[in-house]
């Protein structure tokens, strides 16, 4: 390893760095504020990083893989993650509870998150893997109070621990098919494995996707989603949706394709009826919500569908990474945007974030009653917005390689949409009794910062687009 | 320029009239008021200051040099997406009544709106600013965008200030036609990505694609796409079941617009996109859509004469009156094009003012049953008499703007197919009998002397007179709209025979 290669893996160091930094802080002096800014800045500095490591985009060992598109991701997840300390904050802090540690649980899981993300190796994506998940299991139990964190976290640690043995299951299966565990190993050798036993490759390749899967929480692996949502502190949910699911699809794609799985037919028929049935089931399930963040896990199903899609047409269309990039973009910043009304309106209490809290918002608080208008405006796919931008994207790359089923799935299910989303607009912009103002300066700025990316990148999209397509 | 600043009047319009709220109740209305009589006198001067204007002069749909106006200015380069407004006289005749409606429609609210006035005359100025973009938008990306975003400030109209049912309406209303848009976008893409298929171009410009080569089979389908989401909008049979909801619980300024603008979009959209975008896939569709636009006229006739609701009559005579349009447009000659751009003009001015008077009855007897009504004429002489007015056009009386447009419909029609135009003939007589019995149920019969009800004051009787001239003129004297609307539509002929070798 040469300097170079350490130069290129800065964003990995900054987190490394500041988790080491949160330690020794907390082992000093236990201090909240101070936890904050160690946290904060340490982000902030390994998004710099992320800047700064482009000029050494390269392979790092087998395991690792920096390059522009990667490093892409990793500055996305860490805005997400920064989003998400600024929202932990004060939106989930009872008096008397200890949050020092929260911050250290936070910044060990974007680790894991970028190093999920830059995994060129079975290894490497299972460290990241790991250490984001049992970092996540800890942060959704935080809260001392209150028995819904507690079974959120069960829940979602003991079906995790089940998907990553069957993902390592499916490691051992084509270990023992090709010899080999980085992704493009197992691409070189793959066609002649399968020549020879097509059974162990392919069993191989549906465990892994299983695991994969259910992280992303797509139909039928999605069951454990509207619990742990609900159960956990808002901030954290926005986590959970934002930078655990993004890293583990950035994950997917760069073995999808390193590891020429595209080239099994049975395997994009798998991949086409599970993005068909989360499309379907997502948007189904999500018209039964009485709570927006149950609601919100449905539609996250429902979006992971649309991506699979660019997923399964990869090979058929010119257009497919731009379109990752930019569902992916698009579908982080109006989940976050949403997270940080819904963290402000209920305020640490899982039981308040039901629909009906939200009636009137429009007349109590107009910033965010905004915000979440236009979130939900985005993710329902309406000109102007990111969510649009993106859906085109997703359209685009359905026509150009003929996928029509795909593509009536899709529209289908974003007819469906529309009235979950419209559902919330319209119980905000309801008259209510309570009209006092929720006056809320650091919770607004965010807001309107996620509002303004938002519809910048869905009315002039020009400079991402072309961004998006250098990479 | 003249195209955008029109837009941003009102966009920016509307964003004054959330602040004026601060001075006062009454000041948003004025101030909505104000900027659309503005933004019709800008229209009209720019127009009229322009000496080398012909508006007579033949527009070429694939030439836009040919055209009264245009503008075009990069967007997303890398999808050859562009800024592009155009104006030809079909376009500027929907832009004028636009306006006009639009000064009615803030008319007609002057009181009824009780709570968050500046925020609804925000959302009344850019959902005609949403209109004024479809009507003039030439990019397809960019008509798509004025297409769907208009919903939303029309939604939050109903969501808001509605009445008692009015989440279901506008639930219903946002659904069927964001659902048929999405199928106009897989359109537009799918077309965009064969045309760049077929010549390397990236372009979304309707003067490009007119002259796409697709084959007639994928045409076909792509054309269904834009024909359901217009019909949708239309509403034509069977996709009307939003537009009676919608218009009986929008406040009267959101079903004044709906009525009167909204629905001529698709009828717009109809005429500008579908047919001479796929003029072959069109001539086979128009059996089709030619019984759906009789089915619509009889269907709609039948509906109003079984209603109890005032408005809800109303709104199905819209369904009834809308088929004329889709018979007319499918029937692609030049009269019957002329009466389909007729009756969007005609029909637009005599429903905004039936849904006018319907709003001022709600607002005095606080109900729309017509089994609560009887012997208004004795309560409110000038209300009745205006009704009548409105009525007896709406049912197409000779004189009036509806008879010659519908009249031209039917000869035209008559051209091509007369089962049909034997049918949608019907209509007249089915209109005749829902109208009146609107007339006699609410303003004929027993008058309660006990019902003290104030009749049309200065402002009303002020709006009523514009729209009555309106329809007299296009009733005695349509040979200016007719002047206009000719050479447009001549040459969509044209092009699309061109195209096919005569359509139908």
């Amino acid at each position: 390893m040469n300097s170079s290669q350490i130069q290129a893996l800065m964003p990995i160091l900054m987190l490394s760095l500041t988790a080491i930094s949160l330690m020794i802080q907390a082992s000093i002096k236990r201090n909240e504020k101070a936890a904050f800014i160690i946290t904060f800045v340490g982000i902030l500095l390994a998004l710099l990083g992320t800047e700064y490591a482009r000029e050494f985009a390269q392979p790092v060992t087998i395991l690792l893989q920096v390059n522009t598109w990667t490093l892409f991701f990793t500055a996305l997840i860490l805005i997400a993650s920064l989003v998400t300390v600024v929202l932990s904050q004060d939106s989930f802090s009872p008096e008397g509870e200890r949050k020092e540690e929260y911050y250290l649980l936070l910044v060990l899981s974007a680790l894991g998150a970028v190093v999920l993300i830059q995994s060129s190796h079975m290894a490497s994506l299972l460290l990241g893997m790991e250490l984001m998940g049992v970092s996540l299991y800890a942060m959704i139990a935080f809260p001392e109070k209150g028995l819904w964190p507690l079974e959120a976290a069960v829940k979602y640690l003991v079906l995790s621990g089940c998907a990553s043995a069957i993902l390592l299951f499916g490691f051992a299966l084509i270990y023992a098919a090709t010899g080999e565990l980085s992704y493009i190993g197992i691409g070189e050798k793959a066609a002649i494995s399968y020549e020879r036993n097509p059974l162990l490759i392919m069993a191989g390749t549906a465990m892994v996707t299983s695991g994969i899967a259910f992280k992303l929480s797509l139909v039928p692996f999605h069951m454990w989603t509207p619990d742990v949502y609900q159960g956990s502190p808002t901030p954290v949910t926005g986590f959970l949706a934002t930078v655990s699911k993004g890293a583990v699809f950035v994950a997917l794609t760069r073995i999808y394709l390193d590891a020429h799985l595209y080239q099994y037919e049975s395997f994009i028929l798998a991949l086409s009826i599970i993005a068909i049935f989360s499309i379907i089931v997502g948007n189904l399930l999500a018209l039964l919500q009485n709570d927006i963040k149950r609601l919100l896990a449905y539609s996250s199903i429902a979006h992971f569908g649309y991506l699979l899609i660019v997923l399964i047409a990869f090979t058929k269309s010119g257009m497919s990474n731009e379109a990752i990039t930019y569902y992916l973009a698009a579908y982080i910043l109006t989940t976050l945007a949403a997270f940080t009304v819904v963290a402000r309106v209920d305020k640490g209490d899982s039981k308040r974030s039901k629909i009906e809290k939200f009636e009137g918002l429009f007349w109590r608080n107009k910033i965010q009653a905004v915000t979440l208008s236009v979130a939900m405006l985005s993710f329902a796919g309406i000109p102007l917005t990111a969510g649009f931008m993106a859906k085109f994207f997703v359209i685009n790359v359905a026509i150009d390689s003929a996928s029509w089923i795909l593509l009536s799935a899709l529209v289908i299910g974003s007819a469906i949409a529309i009235y979950y989303y419209l559902r919330i607009i319209f119980s905000m912009s309801k008259a209510s009794n309570n009209e006092n103002s929720l006056q809320d300066y650091f919770g607004n700025i965010t807001a309107l910062l996620l509002t303004a990316v938002i519809l910048i990148l869905g009315s002039w999209p020009q400079p991402f687009i072309t961004y998006a397509s250098g990479l | 320029m003249l195209m955008i600043n029109l837009i941003l009047i009102l966009l920016i319009g509307g964003i004054i009239a959330i602040f004026s709220e601060r001075l006062g109740e009454g000041a948003p209305r004025k101030v909505a008021l104000a900027v659309i009589v503005i933004d019709l006198v800008y229209l009209l001067l720019t127009l009229s200051s322009e000496p080398q204007l012909n508006l007579l002069q033949t527009p070429v749909p694939s030439n836009p040099s040919t055209w009264l106006m245009h503008y075009a200015a990069q967007w997303i380069p890398s999808f050859g997406i562009k800024i592009e407004f155009g104006l030809d006289g079909l376009s500027m005749l929907m832009v004028i009544l636009t306006l006009i409606l639009g000064a009615v429609a803030v008319s007609s609210s002057w009181t009824d709106i009780k709570i968050r006035h500046g925020f609804f005359e925000a959302n009344l100025l850019w959902t005609l600013a949403g209109v004024l973009g479809v009507f003039m938008a030439l990019d397809l990306f960019l008509f798509f965008l004025f297409w769907e975003v208009m919903l939303i400030p029309m939604y939050f109209m109903i969501a808001i200030w509605g009445h008692e049912n009015r989440s279901y309406a506008a639930m219903k209303f946002f659904i069927f036609t964001q659902a048929s848009g999405l199928l106009m976008l897989v359109s537009i893409l799918a077309l965009v990505l064969f045309n760049y298929n077929d010549t390397g171009i990236w372009t979304f410009s309707y003067f490009d694609l007119l002259d796409n080569k697709i084959s007639s089979q994928a045409s076909f389908w792509l054309m269904l796409g834009f024909f359901i989401a217009f019909v949708v909008k239309l509403p034509g049979f069977p996709f009307h079941t939003w537009l009676p909801d919608a218009h009986t619980q929008a406040p009267t300024a959101g079903s004044v617009i709906l009525a009167g603008i909204l629905l001529k979009t698709g009828a717009y959209g109809l005429i500008r996109f579908a047919v001479p975008l796929f003029p072959e896939a069109s001539k086979e569709f128009t059996p089709i859509a030619l019984w759906l636009g009789a089915a619509g006229v009889i269907y709609g006739a039948v509906l109003a004469f079984s209603q109890t609701d005032f408005k809800r009559l109303v709104a199905y005579s819209s369904v009834s009156h809308m088929g004329f349009v889709l018979l007319g447009v499918y029937a692609w000659n030049i009269l019957a094009l002329q009466g389909a751009v007729m009756q969007m003009i005609a029909h637009g001015f005599s429903t905004a003012a039936l849904f006018m008077i319907a709003g001022s009855l709600q607002e005095r007897l606080h109900t729309r049953d017509m089994r609560k009504m009887s012997g208004l004429w004795q309560n409110m002489p000038r209300m009745g008499a205006i009704a009548m007015f409105f009525v007896v056009a709406s049912l197409g009386l000779p004189g009036l703007g509806n008879f010659v447009a519908e009249f031209l419909v039917l000869i035209g029609l008559f051209q091509i197919d007369r089962f049909l135009t034997i049918i949608a003939a019907l209509g007249l007589i089915t209109g005749a009998a829902y109208s009146l019995l609107l007339m006699q149920k609410s303003f004929q019969g027993e008058p309660d002397q006990t019902r003290q009800l104030l009749d049309f004051g200065t402002r009303e009787m002020l709006t009523m007179t514009v729209m009555m001239v309106a329809l007299i003129i296009l009733g005695i004297y349509p040979q200016p709209i007719l002047d206009i609307s000719r050479p447009v539509i001549e040459s969509l002929i044209n092009f699309s025979s061109s195209a096919t070798g005569g359509l139908s």
